[in-house]
């Protein structure tokens, strides 16, 4: 199996938010921590894009270079994951990180920040898989339930497609071949070192 | 003359090795157990086997197909062939 990745297609999305709530409905996250979210380009401008943001799980994630306890890992998926019970929540990731992913929930005394939280892909952490001790701490482990992200599979429009690299490359190819413009996918270049993604096509329609 | 030097230099180099960097390699993290190894939860999908690689992977393509990829779903006549 390939790896897995996240792709938005901005040409589709609508910014209706159904993968933040789909997120955050079947993690439980707490308020004021958001592992998805839509962000618009150009707002209110002709033309306007949005595209849905989390964490990107990149082939070379910078949050695992710059974490001073080591508590990140990369499963054979390619899915990047921690341990919250090495996480020291300093927030080095959130500085690295180029989708600003990593969350620190201030629900404590005096608003200290807690340990990070992101998004997992659905794959959970360190516990048991499916476990409860898993979920209170990660939310559902999906993968591991022979499911896909919850925000991908929830997309109205079905502008976020998550999975195997190899399959969401080869529906979100067919989509630009049959549409012929469209082909700039914001963030894959940055996540996983294509050159090519992100430039739009010679001759494409704007 | 050459034995009190030889002993210094030793003890030298055994106090100095303790003063030496732990090695950093793996991770702190717990062992984490591979997804297709299944969850311990009754939602788990039906259609594969837990702790069948191939077939969790292959359910999985076929779920990104049925639930991601409209023309394959739909038959559409532009769809993969």
């Amino acid at each position: 199996m390939a790896r897995m990745k996240f792709v938005c297609d901005a040409e589709r999305c609508i910014e209706c938010n159904g993968c933040v709530t789909a997120c955050k409905n079947e993690h439980e996250v707490p308020w004021g921590v958001n592992r998805r979210r839509v962000v618009t380009l150009n707002d209110g401008v002709p033309g306007e894009k949005s595209i849905s943001v989390a964490c990107m799980h990149c082939s070379d994630a910078p949050c695992m270079a710059v974490c001073p306890v080591n508590c990140f890992y990369r499963t054979d998926e390619g899915v990047v994951l921690h341990d919250k019970d090495i996480c020291i929540g300093c927030g080095y990731c959130s500085y690295a990180c180029p989708f600003g992913a990593p969350q620190f929930p201030a629900s404590g005394t005096f608003g200290v920040r807690g340990k990070m939280d992101k998004c997992t892909f659905c794959a959970g952490g360190p516990e048991v898989n499916g476990s409860q001790a898993e979920f209170e701490k990660y939310g559902r482990n999906r993968l591991a339930e022979g499911k896909l992200p919850s925000c991908a599979e929830m997309c109205s429009t079905k502008a976020l497609l998550a999975g195997d690299g190899d399959v969401v490359a080869d529906i979100f190819r067919n989509r630009v071949v049959q549409r012929g413009k469209g082909a700039e996918v914001w963030g894959w270049g940055t996540a996983y070192g294509s050159k090519q993604a992100g430039q739009p096509p010679a001759g494409a329609k704007s | 003359m050459m034995r009190p030097l030889t002993l210094i230099c030793v003890l030298a180099l055994t106090g100095l090795a303790a003063c030496s960097e732990k090695v950093q390699t793996g991770g702190g993290v717990k062992s984490d157990v591979a997804a297709y190894q299944g969850a311990d939860n009754p939602f788990v999908n039906p259609g594969w086997k837990a702790g069948d690689k191939t077939s969790w992977e292959q359910g999985l393509k076929a779920r990104a197909q049925n639930t991601q990829n409209e023309y394959s779903k739909t038959g559409a006549p532009n769809g993969p062939k």
